[in-house]
C-alpha cells in the first residue's frame, strides 16, 4: 500500500535529498577552504579515491556493510518511535559475543560456526537493545539517554575484556599486551570476494537483510503495528495494539542488527576483536538510515554513499592534507540539509494532494450526496 | 482611576474591503467585503472551515490579508499584529482561552498591559477598575480568584474583562457559546446585550442558528471563504440560514424506526475511575444499555464523559465496578479483547487517537482488523484483500478523497470522521460508543454521521452517544443520561424540557419547574 505512494513520488523523495547533499557539499567547500584546501581538488580526490580505484571501490563496500546493517536497525527502531542512539554500543556487544562464540567453538564445521557466530552476535546486540526497550516501555525511561549511556558501558566493557579475559594469550605470553583478542579460526571467517581486497560476502547478507526488513515493515502485521506505534502511540493503543511489546521488539531487532554488524566486522574484516571495531559505524549508520528516508531499500544506496564519503575522507588527509575530521563536518551538514529538506518534500506532496482535492471539489460538489428516497417522505 | 487608562481611539465603524487570505492549498477568504458598526451584534455564521475565524484573525491583526484593505472610521489601516488592532480598540476572545491558570484574574488581566508604575505592577489601581467594570456589566468576578478555580463561563468573562480593560470598543467572540451550558448561554446573551447597550460593537462567530437568530442585529453567512448572504434575524428563518450555510437544502435523511428493545446488552455497574490528574472522575456510575437504543450522555465538558467512554473502551483503568457486555465483564480485559468482543468506539480525539495521520486511508481502515484471518495469513498482510475491502468501505461511507492512498492528515475533519465510521461500523459491532461524533464537523458530514448512527441503532445495535450538543442529543437519543461531577444525575426521556436537562447538567434538582422567563428569551418566530 505504502509502497505505491513511495514509488509514485520517487522523483521527489530522491531528488530533494540529493539536492540537499549537493548543497551540503557546497557549504562544506567553504569549510574545506577554511582548512586551507582547494575544495574542488579535495572533493575530486575524495570521490576519485573512493569510487575511481579498485581499492577505493572495494573499501567503500567494506564500509557500507556495517552502515547498512546498523541503518536497517535504525529504520525499525525509528519507525517504531524509538530514537535508538545506542547502535554503537549494541554493535560492540555483538562483536564481543560473536567473537566469543567463534573463539569458544573453533571445532565446528564452517557453515555452522559462521551461522552460530552470527546468531550469537545478533543475540548480544538484541539483549543490549532489550534493556533500553523494556525500560522505555514499562517505566517510560527516555531511550535516548539510556542508549547513549549504554554506549559508554559497552565501550568500557570491551576495553576491559580486551585487556583481561579476552586478550590474545600470545600477547600475554610475549608481554606485548596489545589489546586484541586471539585470531578466529579460518572456518569462522567470511569468504573474500576478490583477491588482495577486503571486500567480503557480508555485503550479500546485508542486502538480503535489507529486503527482509522491508518485507517485515510493510508486508507483515508486525511491521504494520510497529509503524502504527511509531506514528501515533495513542491511536495504536486505541486500535488494540499491544504497544509495549512492539516498542521492546523494535529495540531487540535494532540491537540485533547492530550486533550482527559487529560480528560481521570481526568475521569479515578483522578476524579478531580489537579496540575501535565499531569505528563510529553505530552513529554514521543513523545518518545513513535518515538519508535513506528510514526506508530499508533506500538505506542500501545511502549506506554505499556514506561508505564512499567515509573512505574518501580518510584519504583526504593523505592526499590533500586536510584533517579527516572534516568528514564529520560534511556528514553533519548532510544531516542538517537532508532533515530540513524533508519539510520541502512534505510540502510538495501536500500540494499534489491539494490539487487532487480541488478536482474533487470541482467535479464532486456538483453531484450532491445521494439521498435515499425515503429521505423526504420522513418529514 | 483614569490614570491607568491608555489612549485608545474610539471606533465607529470597521470595513473590510475585498479581503483575500490564502494558505497553502486553501483559499480561506475570497474577496470578502463586510462592514461592522458599533452598538450592534453582528453575527458571522458559517460551517467549520467557512473562513469565519480566519477573517476575524485578519481583522484583529493576527494575519495580514493577501489582498484587500481594512478601513477603520473610513481610513485605511495596516495592522501588523494584534497589538496594532488593540490600539484601535479591537479585541478578540479566542475559542481556546488564553489565560494562565495559576495566576489570579487580576494578574491575567494586567498581563502585558503597561503599568503606570513600571517596572512595578500597580495592582491596587487595576483591582479597583476591574471591580468597577465587573459590577457595571454584572460579571460577578472576584479579581483575586485564581483562574483555574473558575468555571468555563467565568473564564470567558475574564477574557472579556481583559479586553474591556484595554478600552476596546469592538469585541470579536470566536464560537463563545460552544463551551457553555444552556443556562450559561442565557447569562452570556445578557452580557452581550449589556455590552451593546453600552455602545460596544460585537462580532459573534457561531454555527448555531438559534443563537444567531436570538441575539443578532445583522447576520452574515460565509461559505467556502465567501459571503453568501447578509440579512437580519427578522427577515429570515432557520431553514433559509441552514441552506445558505451548506449551499443546498438540508433534509434529515434518517428516521428512527421502532422502539428500543428490552434486552440489556451493556450493563455498567458501580463504575469508578480517575481522570488524568488522579482525581475521581466517575463515581459509582450505573446504567443499562438496551438493544436498539441510543443512550445519550449529556453534561458540561469535564464532568466525566470522556473518562466514561475511555473506561468502557479500555483506555483508562477503572478503580472499581463492572462493565458487562453480553454477560462478559470487560473491566479486566485489555483493549484488544474488548474490540474482539464487539466494541466499536469513535473517540473524541479524532486526529490524535482516531487515526494515524501519516497512514494512508487504507492503512487507517484496517487499524483494528489487520490481524484478522480476513486480512492476514500468518504474519503476512494480504495486501490485495485489504485494498479491496478498504476501498469498498471508503466508498460505502462516502469519504471524499482523491485516492485511498493519501494520508489521513490531508482530509477534512468530517471526512476523517467518515473514515473512522467506516472502520468502526464495518466490523459489525455489538456496541458503539460515539464520543462527540460531530464536533467540529460540517453540516453535511454531520447529517451523514447521524444517519449512520441511527441506521445501526435501527439494526438493533445499542449506541452510547456522548455529546455536548444538546440538539444532537435530543434528536438522536432514546434516553438521556445526565452526568454531573462523575455521577449520574438522572436518566430522562429526550422530550424533557431543555431547561431541565440544563439544570441537571449543573447539578440542580431533577424536579426543576420551567419558570416564566421562557417567553422573553425565545427567538423571533420565523414567518
Amino acid at each position: 500500500m505504502k509502497v505505491r505512494i513511495w514509488n509514485r513520488n520517487v522523483l521527489v523523495n530522491w531528488g530533494v535529498p540529493i539536492a540537499a547533499v549537493f548543497l551540503a557539499l557546497v557549504v562544506g567547500a567553504f569549510f574545506l577552504g577554511l582548512a586551507g584546501a582547494n575544495p574542488l581538488v579535495a572533493y575530486r580526490s575524495m570521490f576519485y579515491e573512493a569510487l575511481g580505484t579498485r581499492y577505493g571501490l572495494t573499501e567503500t563496500v567494506v564500509k557500507a556493510v556495517p552502515l547498512l546493517l546498523v541503518g536497517l536497525g535504525i529504520c525499525i527502531a525509528f519507525r517504531t518511535g524509538m530514537i535508538n542512539i545506542g547502535a554503537e554500543g549494541q554493535m560492540i556487544i555483538g562483536a564481543i559475543t560473536g567473537t566469543a562464540f567463534a573463539l569458544s567453538f573453533p571445532g565446528l564445521p564452517a557453515p555452522l560456526l559462521i551461522l552460530f557466530s552470527f546468531l550469537a552476535g545478533f543475540a548480544g546486540g538484541a539483549l543490549y537493545g532489550f534493556i533500553p526497550g523494556i525500560l522505555k516501555a514499562h517505566l517510560n525511561v527516555n531511550e535516548i539517554l539510556t542508549t547513549v549511556m549504554l554506549n559508554s558501558v559497552a565501550l568500557q566493557l570491551q576495553f576491559l575484556l580486551l585487556r583481561g579475559l579476552m586478550m590474545d594469550p600470545q600477547e600475554r605470553a610475549y608481554g606485548t599486551g596489545y589489546p586484541q583478542s586471539a585470531s578466529i579460526v579460518e572456518a569462522a571467517r567470511l569468504g573474500r570476494l576478490i583477491p588482495r581486497a577486503r571486500i567480503h560476502s557480508g555485503v550479500f547478507i546485508a542486502i538480503l537483510l535489507a529486503v527482509i526488513v522491508f518485507v517485515l515493515l510493510w508486508k507483515t502485521t508486525i511491521g504494520y503495528r510497529m509503524r502504527a506505534v511509531g506514528k501515533n502511540y495513542d491511536a495504536a493503543v486505541y486500535g488494540g495494539i499491544r504497544v509495549k511489546r512492539y516498542l521492546v521488539l523494535s529495540m531487540v531487532l535494532a540491537g540485533g542488527l547492530a550486533g550482527l554488524a559487529g560480528t560481521i566486522e570481526v568475521v569479515g574484516v578483522h578476524y579478531r576483536l580489537l579496540d575501535g571495531v565499531s569505528a563510529g559505524y553505530g552513529f554514521s549508520g543513523i545518518v545513513a538510515a535518515l538519508f535513506g528516508q528510514l526506508h530499508p531499500l533506500g538505506t542500501i544506496p545511502s549506506a554505499f554513499f556514506f561508505g564512499a564519503l567515509l573512505f574518501g575522507a580518510e584519504r583526504l588527509q593523505r592526499s590533500v592534507g586536510v584533517p579527516s575530521a572534516m568528514v564529520h563536518v560534511i556528514q553533519g551538514l548532510v544531516v542538517v540539509f537532508v532533515v530540513s529538506s524533508d519539510y520541502l518534500t512534505k510540502r510538495f506532496l501536500q500540494k499534489r494532494v491539494d490539487v487532487g482535492f480541488k478536482r474533487i471539489r470541482q467535479e464532486g460538489v456538483a453531484a450532491p450526496e445521494e439521498l435515499p428516497p425515503q429521505g423526504k417522505s420522513n418529514e | 482611576m483614569r490614570s491607568i487608562k491608555k489612549n485608545v481611539r474610539s471606533v465607529q465603524s470597521i470595513e473590510l474591503r475585498n479581503v483575500t487570505k490564502r494558505f497553502p492549498g486553501v483559499l480561506a477568504n475570497d474577496s470578502v467585503s463586510l462592514s461592522f458598526e458599533s452598538a450592534r451584534v453582528h453575527t458571522l455564521l458559517g460551517e467549520n472551515g467557512a473562513g469565519k475565524s480566519t477573517l476575524m484573525h485578519v481583522m484583529y491583526g493576527m494575519y495580514a490579508p493577501d489582498e484587500g484593505q481594512i478601513l477603520v472610521n473610513g481610513a485605511p489601516v495596516n495592522f501588523r499584529s494584534p497589538k496594532d488592532a488593540a490600539e484601535y480598540g479591537i479585541g478578540m476572545v479566542h475559542q481556546h482561552f488564553m489565560l494562565v491558570p495559576s495566576l489570579s484574574v487580576l494578574e491575567n488581566i494586567v498581563l502585558n498591559y503597561p503599568s503606570p508604575r513600571w517596572p512595578f505592577l500597580d495592582l491596587a489601581a487595576a483591582r479597583e477598575r476591574v471591580l468597577a467594570m465587573s459590577n457595571e456589566y454584572g460579571f460577578g468576578i472576584d479579581p483575586d480568584a485564581k483562574v483555574w478555580q473558575l468555571s468555563v463561563g467565568e473564564q470567558q468573562r475574564v477574557e472579556i474583562l481583559r479586553i474591556l480593560f484595554r478600552d476596546a470598543s469592538y469585541i470579536i467572540l470566536d464560537e463563545p457559546t460552544a463551551v457553555l451550558t444552556p443556562l450559561e448561554v442565557k447569562e452570556f446573551m445578557g452580557v452581550l446585550r449589556r455590552l451593546v447597550a453600552d455602545g460596544h460593537g460585537i462580532v459573534f462567530i457561531t454555527h448555531k442558528l438559534n443563537e444567531a437568530l436570538e441575539i443578532s442585529d445583522k447576520i452574515t453567512v460565509l461559505r467556502s471563504g465567501k459571503v453568501v448572504g447578509e440579512t437580519a434575524p427578522c427577515d429570515t428563518d432557520k431553514n433559509q440560514l441552514a441552506g445558505l450555510m451548506v449551499g443546498r437544502e438540508v433534509v434529515p435523511t434518517w428516521q428512527k424506526r421502532g422502539a428500543a428493545g428490552e434486552k440489556v446488552i451493556l450493563s455498567v455497574r458501580n463504575l469508578s475511575a480517575r481522570n488524568n490528574k488522579g482525581l475521581k472522575a466517575l463515581k459509582d456510575v450505573n446504567f443499562d444499555l438496551k438493544e436498539g437504543e441510543v443512550l445519550a450522555v449529556a453534561g458540561v465538558s469535564g464532568n466525566g464523559q470522556k473518562e466514561l467512554a475511555e473506561a468502557i473502551a479500555g483506555l483508562r483503568r477503572v478503580d472499581g465496578g463492572e462493565i458487562l457486555l453480553g454477560g462478559t465483564n470487560l473491566a479486566g480485559l485489555d483493549v484488544k479483547h474488548r474490540i474482539d468482543s464487539g466494541l466499536a468506539f469513535i473517540p473524541e480525539e479524532r486526529m490524535t487517537m482516531g487515526v494515524v495521520k501519516e497512514f494512508s486511508l487504507i492503512e487507517n481502515v484496517i487499524l483494528k482488523s489487520h490481524g484478522t484471518p480476513e486480512f492476514a495469513s500468518g504474519i503476512f498482510l494480504r495486501a490485495k484483500k485489504i485494498r479491496e475491502s478498504a476501498v469498498q468501505a471508503i466508498k460505502d461511507f462516502d469519504v471524499r478523497t482523491p485516492s485511498p492512498d493519501v494520508v489521513a492528515a490531508t482530509l477534512s475533519g468530517g471526512n476523517i470522521q467518515k473514515v473512522i465510521l467506516a472502520r468502526e461500523l464495518s466490523s459489525r459491532p455489538k456496541l458503539l460508543i460515539a464520543a462527540q461524533p460531530t464536533r467540529g464537523v460540517d453540516i453535511g458530514a454531520s447529517e451523514y454521521i447521524h444517519k449512520r448512527i441511527v441506521q445501526i441503532r435501527n439494526e438493533g445495535v445499542p449506541v452510547l452517544l456522548i455529546s455536548e450538543d444538546l440538539d444532537e442529543i435530543i434528536s438522536l437519543a432514546d434516553r438521556v443520561l445526565v452526568l454531573y461531577e462523575g455521577q449520574v444525575q438522572g436518566i430522562v426521556p429526550p422530550n424533557t424540557p431543555v431547561e431541565e436537562i440544563g439544570l441537571m447538567m449543573t447539578g440542580g434538582s431533577t424536579h426543576y419547574v420551567v419558570d416564566g422567563c421562557e417567553d422573553s428569551e425565545t427567538p423571533p418566530t420565523p414567518k
